[in-house]
């Protein structure tokens, strides 16, 4: 599994506080029993109406196209568990987000994937999505090391991301399978120690 | 040890190691299945060779996919088929204990699993599901996860998982009459924020909170993830003791005894820290129903529609008046509904019908609104007709469905259609969340819902106490 200390590329800008894994992928997409086409779908209802035309939206426009990060607002990505999301956002291109807050899910389920969500302040993130939209070419780099955000123009900003998820990635232990399957005896040891694992037979080890 | 919350202890008895990165690596007591968020993970446990650890701590049922008005198999959606298809093959492959249609354990995930006694107090618990928080109303540790995580805990039993801060909400006080779960967390989420929960497990207590049924507490657990905490939990008392004692999991005899000394062991602690207390007067909540986009966007039935102008943030309230065609400072009562759905993993038990078809009962559904009653488990559906509730719904104008998630997240057949206006006892009012790209969701409690399917409009259901 491959270090993921820095992520760098072209940004797109998704603007708007809550907004929740429902409108990254409604639910209907969710009867596919594979991931494979979900980078069709990111926030398809929001790219096209009941007709099928196209809608305004970054996710549409051009001059986005082959973005690799994304800024969003507030609490993204709330809601419903479905990986779908972080899933359809991630085949769609993009490897890491920047943004004030996230849902705990979902920032949990990004990680798993190796696509960072990364958190900066309101001001740094409206400073950071005004610059991309006036200037889409522009390259950011997410360096998880150093926790910044770097401009092109030398400057930078600070952002947080948990100490475990930042070690996860720059570790490249982001896929956390095999990192659990190595204390699988520990495992058992604390299986043995729950009373209810034997429920409540004999006398609780209390 | 002393001051410790319930969230120490139980996250201390399941800490398995501190893993490399600093997470820690926790082991999940019991895991619950369900058809939508799995077949990935099964599939993935294959392509890397990997085994089931502790097949006996998994338990399987359909809810989201399945049709709540004919379950004959073939499934007319050649989808929801193949994706009941694949749970079935993947529960035989892993050897995991399935209760499927015609099974009489078969039902919204977080309703059978309290329902058998399987959530127990002083556990941990994960599901790929975001309303896993249900379970925490017994005092257990319950983790919504993605499907990635659903692998590691069919690989390994645990988790790698962030310790999380811990805030103690009080609801003090008693309720008025016409008031009910649902309008407790709903004003808890409008009080602290659709996101004001990052970064904490919420301990919900007080008054209000101990004179609560199970039925009551797992309602407010169930909302937690709306207010974007990822776990909330209800330390375990004799009202939760009672609940257990006979259920199918549950121990028995002499062993029931000593499950609850430890349940009652895991419980915080008098003088347990919290990171924040939060305390909110219960006497002064009232019938609450959403008028926007997300759940904190709610008000008390008799106000009137914020004006964005007054809010800290206006332009998150824009989109919402957008989408749902309200004026700002427009009354919330008398909006009419076309649709209303009694259930959902936030209110299908039966306290929720019950109180639904107190409402109902000798009354008729107003003649322009389609009405729904959907059953949170067969079990349910059984009590209920027992009751005689099915009757009482039926008379009214309510069809009275198979147990199922039905219209809360439209991965079935009961959606919303066009701009429709749903009276909802569920939990997301997302734009879109019940299948119309355009459709407007309610959310209140059953009560309101059945008052308001009864007037076609939203009115304060306390004018039937």
């Amino acid at each position: 599994m491959s270090e993921i200390k820095q992520v760098g590329g072209r940004a797109v800008v998704v603007r708007g506080h809550d907004i929740d894994t429902d409108r990254i992928v409604p639910a209907r997409y969710l009867k596919e029993i594979t991931f494979s086409r979900m980078g069709e779908y990111p926030f398809i209802d929001e790219r096209y109406d009941a007709d099928g035309n196209t809608v305004e939206h970054p996710f549409n426009e051009a001059r986005f196209q082959g973005a690799e990060l994304l800024v969003v607002n507030r609490n993204f990505g709330c809601g419903s568990s479905r990986e779908h999301a972080p899933q359809a956002l991630y085949r769609w291109g993009i490897r890491a987000i920047i943004g004030e807050s996230f849902g705990p899910i979902f920032a949990g389920s990004s990680v798993l994937l190796g696509m960072p969500t990364v958190m900066a302040s309101p001001e740094d993130v409206g400073r950071l999505m005004t610059l991309v939209e006036s200037d889409p070419q522009v390259e950011l780099t997410v360096d998880l090391d150093a926790r910044k955000v770097r401009l092109p123009d030398g400057s930078d900003i600070d952002i947080d991301i948990s100490e475990g998820h930042r070690n996860a990635l720059t570790t490249g232990s982001w896929d956390s399978t095999a990192l659990l399957l190595g204390n699988m005896d520990e495992v058992a040891q604390t299986s043995e120690k729950l009373p209810y694992t034997k429920n409540f037979e004999g006398p609780a080890p209390l | 040890m002393s001051e410790r919350t319930l969230y120490d202890k139980v996250w201390d008895a399941h800490a398995v190691t501190t893993l490399p990165t600093g997470q820690t690596q926790l082991f999940i007591g019991l895991h619950l299945v369900h058809e939508v968020t799995t077949p990935q993970a099964f599939d993935m446990m294959r392509e890397r060779g990997l085994s089931i650890a502790y097949p006996q701590r998994t338990f399987a049922t359909a809810d989201h996919i399945i049709p709540t008005d004919t379950q004959v198999r073939p499934f007319a959606d050649d989808q929801a088929e193949a994706m009941m298809a694949a749970l079935e093959r993947n529960v035989r492959d892993f050897d995991i204990e399935f209760y499927g249609l015609g099974s009489d354990r078969q039902g919204i995930v977080h309703v059978i699993g309290p329902q058998l006694g399987l959530t127990q107090p002083g556990m941990t618990l994960a599901c790929g599901d975001s309303h896993t928080s249900t379970h925490g109303a017994f005092g257990t540790l319950a983790f919504g996860i993605g499907t990635s995580q659903v692998r590691d805990v069919l690989a390994t039993q645990t988790l790698s998982m962030d310790r999380l801060n811990v805030r103690r909400i009080n609801v003090n006080g008693s309720l008025p009459l016409g008031v009910h779960a649902k309008d407790v967390i709903l004003t808890i989420i409008r009080t602290l924020g659709v996101g004001g929960g990052k970064g904490f497990a919420y301990e919900y207590g007080g008054a209000v909170l101990d004179a609560m049924n199970m039925d009551e507490r797992m309602t407010v657990c169930n909302m937690s993830i709306e207010g974007g905490a990822l776990v909330g939990y209800v330390n375990p008392d004799g009202t939760t003791f009672d609940y257990l004692l006979g259920r199918p999991f549950a121990p028995k005899g002499e062993a029931f005894d000593r499950a609850m000394a430890y349940w009652r062991s895991m419980a915080s602690d008098p003088d347990a820290r919290y990171d924040d207390v939060v305390d909110i007067d219960g006497s002064a909540i009232e019938p609450t129903v959403t008028w926007g986009i997300n759940p904190g966007q709610a008000v008390g039935v008799l106000e009137s529609l914020p004006r964005p102008e007054e809010l800290q943030d206006p332009k998150t309230v824009e989109k919402a008046y957008q989408h749902m065609g309200w004026e700002p400072g427009a009354p919330i009562l008398g909006t009419p509904i076309d649709v209303a759905f009694i259930g959902s993993c936030t209110n299908s038990r039966l306290s929720d019908l019950v109180a639904a078809a107190r409402v109902a009962k000798g009354r008729q559904v107003s003649s322009d609104v389609r009405a729904l009653v959907v059953p949170g488990s067969v079990e349910v559906k059984k009590q209920a007709e027992a009751a005689g509730l099915d009757r009482v719904f039926t008379e009214a104008g309510f069809q009275w469905r198979e147990a199922g998630c039905s219209m809360c997240l439209a991965m079935n057949p009961d959606k919303l259609n066009g701009r429709e206006v749903c009276a909802s006892s569920s939990n997301r009012n997302f734009i879109g969340r019940q299948g119309s790209p355009g459709g407007r969701t309610l959310l209140m409690s059953p009560a309101m819902v059945a008052a308001a399917a009864l007037n076609g409009k939203v009115v304060d259901v306390r004018e039937y106490n």
